[in-house]
């Protein structure tokens, strides 16, 4: 029978009856007394040094209250990169200045120069357009390979557009050049892996207030992470107390990587809060949203890979351009460096890899964390070399796989690029495709299609990533400036009620629901009397938020941990109030039992107990129930994943139908599998968004193509195909102590490769001599590769 | 600023308005109903559906000027008279048809008025009709499903596993 409590079962999301009523509280919603309102004078040229502002108009037109330049902010800090990266050589990467407002230059369209705020947001927009702006224009650098070889800087002062030129390893480096040259056999491939503009469907918002009878302030954003946004403002960007600022996140309309940073909007309505004693209110317009939000993916690469004539693995090599935009958004340099190059071993015995990749600044919005962060780009590139090779090879594309998989018996396996995978079993997930993708009837089905005029093909994918970011002391070796550990504070009221203050942030991933389970379990109690506090710094431990995967395996690790120590100490209680030793007490659904005997005392009844502490032995337990621990990681998480659709190219059009899709995830132990099921959905259709429609294009002048949803293809309801989603091969993560993987981004990783794979499959079914085809697969790009 | 009266959620309401105040500004400003989301400027996402005179609408597209004397329904006016989840409401709860809830308002709204005009849809008539409605979650597997089992439709076949 389904469980329907605790690890395992399903229940009802608890947040969705605020959702689904109206009564969630999203940034914009709230309305504190006496509000103004922010609106930024944005550039519409993407570079260009400012020779003047003039705010004399907006300051006069009414309502306005206050007017902010780049020239108040010049005393302040940046917001700064996360991550030191090195070069090559050894020289550390160029880190321009960010600025709150720009100053000096601005550096892409959609650049905030200035910034108004007003009694309503009406007369902030109006007096926002009065802003006089004298920008002598330069040529925008956009083209990754000619900003490195041209004249023209996004930063003059660092008087070259490379960010850093990385090698990973570069101890590896010689060794894969000679197996390459060496090599029977060698596939190339150059592919772009698209930029795609996130687009949560709640654009960001920020509230700033001070009180300046406290000297608190107060800031409410749109965040994936409020604790690491109070260190980047108190530790870099105005200095503020870290005690001075509590920065919540309330309720956010999803993230997916776009919310986990720093922007400057959040800086400036602290600032204006405190000049103005008042709450200064932003919101983001959409279009603002397609400009400013940090955007994802954007590399382009060539990868090789040698083998030998029957496809076994010898060395895969890439060089990949990946574009940074215009500044360092606060993960940019580990996006495509540590969570892309250390995952290009893929799932395979390959005993010689090397990656470089160079960063690149051009005068683009920023480039960071997408869903999957770098291990899409990572998977893409690998999972498609390998179709290229099987094809020229005659081989079968899921033998090659087999053929190549790391197997049960090698783990711990530790691969050329730096990684410790600790469990897995690709054969079983691929199996599972096998059977549920029913590979072996799709020659039939490929005949009906051809029947009715229609090119059908078959995609398969083998993914792994890395998740649960991160372990600190590795990531600190790496270059990480942050530690990546999360923490957990279980507070048992006196009346057995339980509140559970966590540093990771719901938006969309269900925690209210999910985390009470796992106490639940663990105590033995209704999950109904459990609750989960977070997103507010004041009420949280500091932990690093929501992104990478990390919620359960990291601050779920926490939250067992800090509840281990609440059952250590009611066991002392309870000995104390059975008058027996602690060592003989068992905590059994709920009940603290003397073991072999019917001597027992009730959950509730210890609670009470810590709280009203009469006859206490307080030498040897302190009052009160509520236990706070700290979680970091081993090591990382390695979900992973056999992906395979069908799709149906129509000849005449290049129009593409993905009729199927399959995903066989591992995510180790699933703790709910309705919301592990929403997650994969979600990550496929963001997946095939990518694969099928999305791609932001900026023109020669840096001017943003396609930045609203007229231009912009998101997907919708009629573009998702029938989805499987399977997690029945989970291989218990080894060192965490729920088993647990992490489940949110592997759709949008194991998909774009698999739909590729699949629309190449078709159209070289039909004689088409097509080894490649560049995201999204757009009917037009799919007639020109069969008619090009 | 001008005068405006409307019924909303079965309540008569009324306010100040300037001649470009949005319906959506409206109600969310106006009224505090903040249920309604605004997720574009170019009338695109339907976060913002509401009904007007039981027709779906946009509700950044339309001046609340011009809802003088209409009736109103949002997200909030969905549930049953006990406070309980209504039918569509439950079902979205019931087949995690929603995760950050942005999109729900619309989706909700939006599938009632589908409802209204079509009791039994199949699942490409829903997908069809969402067609104004942006998830960026991208949950549409079950706000589909969700749909179909508001309308009292088998998904057992629409099962993920
Ligand atoms: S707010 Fe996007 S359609 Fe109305
Ligand atoms: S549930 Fe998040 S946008 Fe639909």
């Amino acid at each position: 029978m389904p469980k329907d409590n605790g690890i395992g079962a399903s229940p009802k999301r608890r947040e969705d009856v605020r959702f689904l009523t109206g009564r969630g509280k999203y940034t914009d919603d709230i309305q504190l007394a006496n509000t103004s309102y922010a609106c930024f004078a944005r550039s519409d040229v993407a570079n260009g040094v400012i020779k003047s502002i003039d705010t004399s108009a907006a300051e006069a037109m009414p309502g306005v209250l206050a007017v902010f330049t780049g020239e108040d902010f010049v005393e302040v800090g940046g917001n700064p990169a996360g991550w030191a990266i090195s070069s090559r050589d050894g020289t550390p990467m160029h880190e321009p200045k960010r600025p709150v407002l720009a100053h000096g230059k601005v550096r892409h369209v959609g650049d905030a120069y200035a910034a108004v705020v007003a009694e309503t947001p009406e007369q902030a927009r109006d007096a926002a357009e009065a802003i006089e702006i004298d920008i002598e224009e330069q040529p925008a650098v956009i083209d990754m390979a000619a900003a490195l070889s041209g004249s023209t800087f996004v930063h003059d002062e660092i008087g070259t557009n490379q960010c850093f030129d990385w090698g990973w390893i570069e101890d590896n480096r010689e060794a894969t050049d000679e197996a390459i040259k060496n090599a029977p056999h060698v596939t190339t491939l150059e592919l772009i892996n698209n930029r795609v503009v996130p687009n949560a469907m709640e654009p960001r918002a920020s509230i700033g207030d001070y009180d300046p009878g406290t000297d608190e302030y107060k800031l409410y954003t749109t965040s994936q992470n409020p604790h690491l946004t109070r260190l980047l403002i108190s530790a870099f960007v105005l200095g503020i107390p870290e005690n001075k600022l509590t920065v919540v996140a309330p309720d956010v309309g999803g993230g997916f990587g776009s919310k986990i940073y720093h922007y400057g909007e959040e800086a400036l309505v602290l600032a204006a809060a405190k000049k103005l004693a008042r709450p200064v209110k932003w919101t983001a317009s959409r279009s603002e949203a397609f400009l400013t939000d940090a955007h994802g993916r954007d590399h382009v690469t060539k990868i090789e890979l040698a083998c030998d004539k029957e496809g076994n693995f010898i060395a895969f090599r890439t060089e990949t351009l990946a574009n940074v935009g215009a500044y360092l958004s606060n993960f940019s340099t580990a996006t495509p460096t540590f969570l892309h190059g250390t995952l290009m071993a893929g799932t395979y015995t390959v005993p010689n890899v090397y990656v470089n990749v160079k960063t690149v600044f051009t005068n683009t919005a920023p480039v960071d964390a997408y869903r999957g962060a770098g291990r899409p780009e990572a998977t893409y590139s690998i999972e498609r070399v390998i179709d290229k090779c099987a094809d020229e090879l005659g081989i079968d594309k899921i033998e090659i796989r087999r053929k190549n998989f790391i197997q049960p018996d090698q783990y711990p396996y530790t691969t050329p690029v730096g990684l410790s995978y600790d469990i897995g079993n690709y054969d079983a997930l691929m199996d599972t495709l096998e059977r549920r993708l029913d590979v072996a009837g799709f020659e039939a089905r490929r005949a009906e299609s051809a029947a009715n005029g229609k090119l059908r093909g078959i995609g398969i994918n083998s993914y792994i990533e890395a998740c649960g970011i991160a372990p600190s002391n590795l990531v600190g070796q790496l270059g990480s400036r942050v530690g990546l550990y999360d923490a957990a504070t279980v507070r048992v009221n006196a009346t057995g009620n339980i509140s559970v203050m966590v540093g990771a942030h719901s938006h969309g991933q269900g925690h209210e629901t999910v985390f009470p389970q796992v106490v639940a379990e663990m105590l033995g109690i209704d999950e109904a009397s459990i609750d989960i506090v977070h997103g507010d710094s004041s009420k949280i431990p500091f932990g690093m938020g929501t992104y990478g995967s990390r919620s359960l395996a990291v601050c779920g690790s926490a939250v067992v941990r800090a509840t281990e120590k609440i059952i250590n100490k009611g066991k002392k209680i309870a000995a104390h109030m059975l008058e027996a030793s602690d060592a003989d007490i068992e905590l059994v659904d709920g009940q603290f039992t003397v073991a072999g005997t019917d001597k027992s005392v009730g959950f509730g009844d210890v609670a009470l107990k810590a709280y009203i502490p009469h006859e206490f032995p307080l030498e040897d337990i302190e009052p009160g129930l509520e236990e706070t621990a700290f979680y970091d990681p081993a090591n990382f998480t390695y979900p992973s994943g056999a992906y395979g659709c069908e799709v149906e190219v129509d000849p005449e059009t290049g129009k593409v139908d993905i009729l199927k899709f399959v995903a066989c995830d591992d995510f180790g132990n699933v703790v709910n599998p309705m919301i592990v099921e929403g997650q994969v959905q979600g990550g496929l259709g963001q997946g095939i968004g990518q694969a099928m429609l999305e791609v932001g294009t900026y023109d020669a002048d840096g001017q943003l193509t396609n930045g609203s949803y007229m231009d912009y293809a998101m997907p919708r309801a009629d573009d998702m195909p029938q989805m499987v989603v399977d997690h029945s091969n989970g291989t218990a993560c080894t060192h965490n102590p729920l088993g647990v993987k992490g489940c949110g981004e592997a759709g949008a990783i194991g998909s774009p490769p698999t739909v590729v794979n699949a629309v190449v499959n078709a159209l070289r079914s039909a004689g088409h001599d097509v080894t490649h085809i560049d995201m999204p697969l757009t009917p037009s790009r799919v007639w020109a590769a069969m008619n090009g | 600023m001008t005068n405006v009266s409307m019924t909303v959620n079965g309540k008569a309401v009324s306010g100040e308005i300037e001649g470009r105040t949005l319906l959506v500004t409206f109600l969310r400003e106006g009224l505090g109903l903040t249920g309604t989301h605004v997720g574009c400027d170019t009338s695109q996402c339907g976060a913002c559906v509401v009904h007007v005179n039981g027709e779906a609408v946009k509700a950044c597209t339309m001046f609340a000027a011009d809802a003088e004397g209409a009736e109103v329904t949002t997200l909030e006016g969905m549930a049953n008279p006990d406070g309980s989840l209504g039918t569509i409401q439950a079902a979205f709860q019931e087949h995690h048809g929603l995760q950050c809830g942005f999109c729900t308002p619309g989706m909700v709204m939006s599938a009632a008025s589908l409802l209204k005009e079509n009791p039994k849809p199949s699942e490409a008539e829903i997908r069809d009709y969402l067609e104004g409605n942006l998830c960026r979650c991208t949950g549409y597997h079950n706000i589909v499903k969700a749909i179909m089992a508001a309308s009292g439709q088998d998904v057992s076949s629409m099962a993920a596993e």
